[in-house]
């Protein structure tokens, strides 16, 4: 073990699991996550799965992959290169050893590794015997044939007792990690309740994969993984389509109203929508939509009714919406959307991240149409963000367009559950005088957002609509100035909510050589880089993460001053980065940018700013 | 406490002045939209539904101006979506008594989809369609109704396409309620209203509109004081079918159609018989070989969407050991860091 990446003790480290789509190998990454949280690591994760829905077993298309970072540190994406990679069959290996550290550490169930298999994955040659695997540590394991020897007096089919491979090579990942096997078997308890055989035929595979790691190879060479500075508190593992659901359901018992959400199914914000369909529990009102602009114009019905609003989708949804999300802005309702963007234009990678609709969140309309736009950075902040998405809308009467992406929306992260007390108030504006007193444009006079009445309320009776509205009484008018004036007064209302904002910060010195630029979910990438970098002894160097798109908070323009260059790092063709040059023309912009359905690797920042400094 | 002893304060009944908005009335003099209108605020007047849970909405075109007009809540929506906004309208709030008004180009052709599917998921929807075969806002091009051969200004040689029969695509789509009704008769209208207002479930009102600009006399055939009774058979349940001038005529079932009979010789409506094809057959009656079905066709039971969604949350919640989301976000696998 010495030869290998691995010592005894690490900060961080990289585990892929990788099998065939029916391995059960998203399964068995979850439950390596949760064993990590309560070993107290913090860890991200990202699933990688084919896009087909059943691929050809063994195929290199049929291939479904799993990979977490755990560490001792803050962990903020879920790894570049890979340590330890597990590899249920042939195609998983040939898929995935591109991923691999040199001197990484293979784990591969040598049962699967027959003609049939390897043709399937296209190799000539068995790679775990002909030498052509040298740079790293392969471990040949027999999980099919202990397992099957493991649980054969159960009385289970052959199909149940080979599905039970992947706690195997979950026992094996374990015993590497010194994990105890006591919560996983809580695990596997809770997750097949009514079902003793495969409860017991589990925890045997999982025991039969300690055992064996135990009694071979990698006796003596378990890796031990400090736990992180984590604050205190109950933890769970989160994605971020789960979070953006749970943020929504939190927000509506803040504030005290009925969620409701009508949306169309899309990849891949779909999971809110089902996650929310669950949720009757908790009350949530969901409409499955006939199409995306049903889905949006029911949402705009249910916030004129009183309801904590939602409709979520994809960027091409988002296109069919933009009308309607015209009538949400002139007729100054609240009303949230949630974009989990897709690599575009028209269908384009559907299965894959982009930060690539940020225009269409600040401009994509006709009119002068503005909109709150906020953007998630992290799995679990997605909770916040859409919390956070829901109390602007309802506190300032507005629609509010919430950022997510196919990345944040399938990774998971540690989540803080929060206390009661830790989520903010959530205060809608509502007219306390009496009906003649009150019109339906009249305004808040600090911050500019109407009175939010509705249908029940007696006396209140008022038309709203897509015409342009008189200032104050909301009747129809096609006064030229009037025009002017509330399409002024529609922008002021958006900026003025910047005063509401938390100021944004800055990790690393105040001025300096360089501030590393972002927004979204490029967080995690640019967090580590620069980090890395400071820990490196590069001390001239900061980082800035925008959530708040629009409006922008409002010491940022006195942040970018204090640096000599600013460097844009977003995962489109420049979006952001002239975003910002617009709004300040004085500062000159650099920017870096990845347009290939992938997140940022954080070597590949690294890179752009070792270059950008010894320029 | 005796009964009768207690002063109650009555509020008084509300009139068609309290369904009056301040706004005026732009609509073109002698437009059957007036009507609609003076129909519309009776019923509500009748109803008896408290003011601040009536919803009106529409969409664009002629027709969807009528919520500036109505003094309740209101929203005056964009092109062919008022179906769909009224659907989040109604789940989210089913106290709400919601009017949807739209025109033959609204919900035909741009809204086409929201009002099949409001008609499939059977959602309480009271939907009133202004039918004057033209769009008119934008001044006279073709709709999804207008006849063979009229000439608009995008078929300036006579329009050869298909029309939609309102009917058969509501009743088609799943419709519980579908009603034809002249804009001129105002009876037969305030009354279809309260009907559709009883009704539980989607209830499709089609008023044979006039546009006395583009299509001036349309319905005239079947709306006029001289043509009516011949062209005009008016639906009512459990009544024999009869017109004509001295209601000596009627229909019967010959082979897989209906045909013209006697009076005495007639079939009675049934606008409760769940199964659809004698509805559909009476609705696809036209001139000139038979008159055209006004009245209730067809008005059955079945659950509304918006109680079955609603009776769902409500079982899910009685038997759910989470209360609040608390609950919800600490079940499952959890850890604790101290």
């Amino acid at each position: 073990m010495t030869d290998t990446v691995l010592t005894q003790e690490m900060r961080k480290v990289v585990v892929r699991f990788s099998g065939d789509s029916g391995d059960g190998m998203q399964l068995t990454g979850d439950m390596f996550s949760q064993s990590s949280g309560i070993a107290g690591n913090d860890l991200t994760t990202i699933p990688d799965f084919p896009a087909e829905i059943r691929a050809p077993q063994g195929s290199i298309g049929g291939v479904s992959s799993f990979q977490i970072q755990i560490g001792g540190t803050e962990i903020y994406t879920p790894g570049d290169a890979v340590d330890v990679l597990v590899v249920m069959n042939p195609a998983a290996l040939a898929a995935n050893l591109q991923f691999l550290k040199s001197g990484g550490i293979i784990i591969a169930d040598k049962d699967n590794f027959s003609s049939r298999y390897l043709k399937k994955a296209n190799y000539e040659e068995n790679p775990l015997e002909d030498g052509s695997l040298q740079d790293y540590f392969v471990i040949r394991a027999p999980a099919t044939s202990l397992t099957k020897e493991a649980l054969k007096n159960l009385g289970l089919q052959t199909k149940e007792i080979t599905r039970s491979k992947n706690m195997f090579a979950l026992g094996v990942v374990l015993y590497m990690f010194s994990r105890p096997l006591e919560k996983t078997i809580e695990f596997i308890e809770k997750k097949f309740g009514n079902k003793p055989k495969l409860i017991e035929a589990n925890t045997k595979a999982l025991n039969a994969g300690y055992n064996f790691a135990h009694n071979t190879e990698l006796y003596g060479h378990s890796v031990h993984v400090p736990p992180a500075k984590l604050p205190k508190g109950t933890y769970r593992n989160i994605n971020g389509n789960k979070a953006v659901a749970w943020g929504l359901l939190a927000a509506a018992e803040k504030s005290g109203r009925k969620l409701s959400l009508s949306s169309y199914p899309i990849t891949p914000a779909s999971e809110i929508l089902h996650e929310l369909s669950n949720r009757k529990d908790m009350g949530a009102i969901v409409l499955q939509a006939e199409d995306e602009i049903a889905a949006v114009t029911a949402a705009i019905g249910a916030a004129f009714s009183g309801n904590l609003s939602i409709t979520t989708t994809s960027g091409p949804g988002v296109s069919l919406k933009s009308e309607a999300l015209g009538l949400a802005v002139i007729a100054e309702l609240p009303l949230v959307i949630v974009n989990v963007q897709r690599a575009g234009p028209s269908t384009g990678l559907p299965t894959k991240t982009e930060q690539s609709d940020l225009n269409q969140a600040l401009y994509g309309r006709h009119g002068d149409a503005p909109m709150v736009v906020i953007a998630a950075s992290s799995p679990d902040d997605c909770f916040y963000y859409s919390y956070e998405a829901a109390k602007i809308a309802l506190e300032h009467v507005t629609p509010v367009l919430m950022l997510s992406d196919s990345y944040l929306s399938s990774g998971t992260s540690p989540w803080r559950i929060p206390e009661k007390e830790d989520l903010d108030e959530i205060n809608i504006p509502r007219f306390e005088g009496s009906p003649d007193e009150w019109e339906p444009y009249m305004r808040d006079p600090e911050f500019l957002n109407r009175y939010w009445m509705a249908p029940g309320d007696k006396g209140f009776e008022h038309r709203i609509g897509g015409l342009e509205k008189k200032e104050i009484t909301g009747n129809l008018s096609y006064e030229p100035l009037n025009h002017e004036k509330m399409t002024k007064i529609r922008e002021e209302k958006i900026q003025r909510i910047a005063k509401k904002l938390p100021k944004q910060k800055v990790s690393g010195p105040e001025s300096g050589k360089l501030l590393v630029v972002g927004w979204g979910s490029t967080h995690g990438a640019i967090n580590t880089a620069v980090t890395e970098l400071m820990d490196d002894g590069e001390t001239d160097i900061a980082f800035t993460l925008f959530n708040y798109i629009n409006p922008l908070p409002e010491n940022t323009e006195e942040i970018f001053q204090n640096y000599d260059q600013i460097l844009v790092c977003e995962l489109n063709n420049g979006q952001f980065v002239n975003y910002l040059k617009s709004k300040f023309s004085q500062f000159s912009f650099r920017q870096f940018n990845k347009i290939q359905g992938q997140p940022f690797f954080t070597s590949e920042i690294k890179a752009q700013i070792i270059n950008l400094l010894s320029e | 406490m005796q009964a009768g002893t207690v002063k109650k304060k009555v509020q008084p009944p509300l009139t068609r002045k309290d369904f009056k908005s301040d706004q005026d009335v732009r609509w073109c003099p002698g437009c059957g939209d007036h009507l609609i209108l003076a129909s519309m605020q009776n019923a509500f007047a009748k109803m008896g539904h408290k003011k601040e849970n009536i919803l009106s909405v529409s969409g664009i075109g002629c027709s969807s101006r009528i919520t500036y007009y109505l003094e309740t809540y209101g929203i005056h929506s964009i092109h062919g979506r008022a179906i769909a906004v009224s659907t989040g309208a109604k789940l989210a709030n089913p106290d709400l008594n919601v009017w949807v008004f739209t025109g033959d180009g609204d919900s035909m052709a741009i809204g086409g989809n929201h009002f099949i599917h409001a008609c499939r998921r059977n959602i309480d929807l009271n939907v009133v369609v202004f039918n004057n075969r033209i769009y008119g806002m934008t001044k006279g091009q073709s709709s999804p109704t207008t006849p063979v051969g009229m000439k608009t200004k995008t078929a300036p040689g006579g329009s050869y396409e298909n029309p939609f029969n309102i009917g058969e695509i509501a009743i088609g789509a799943g419709a519980t309620f579908f009603a034809r009704v002249p804009d001129n008769d105002l009876k037969m209208l305030e009354d279809v209203m309260l009907q559709a207002y009883h009704h539980k479930g989607i209830s499709i009102i089609e008023v044979l509109q006039n546009c006395v600009i583009f299509t001036d006399g349309i319905h005239e055939k079947i709306t006029g004081k001289d043509t009516k009774d011949e062209n005009q058979v008016i639906l009512e349940h459990g009544k024999s079918i009869q017109f004509g001038k001295e209601n000596s005529e009627g229909l019967k079932i010959s082979g897989m159609r209906l045909e013209k009979t006697t009076a005495e010789n007639t079939i009675i409506h049934d606008a409760e018989e769940a199964d659809t094809n004698m509805h559909l057959s009476l609705v696809r009656l036209k001139l000139p070989e038979f008159p055209v079905a006004t009245g209730i066709i067809r008005k059955v039971e079945s659950t509304p969407y918006e109680k079955s969604v609603h009776d769902a949350i409500a079982n899910v919640q009685a038997g759910s050991p989470f209360k609040n989301v608390d609950d919800l976000f600490r079940s499952g696998n959890t850890w604790e860091i101290d």
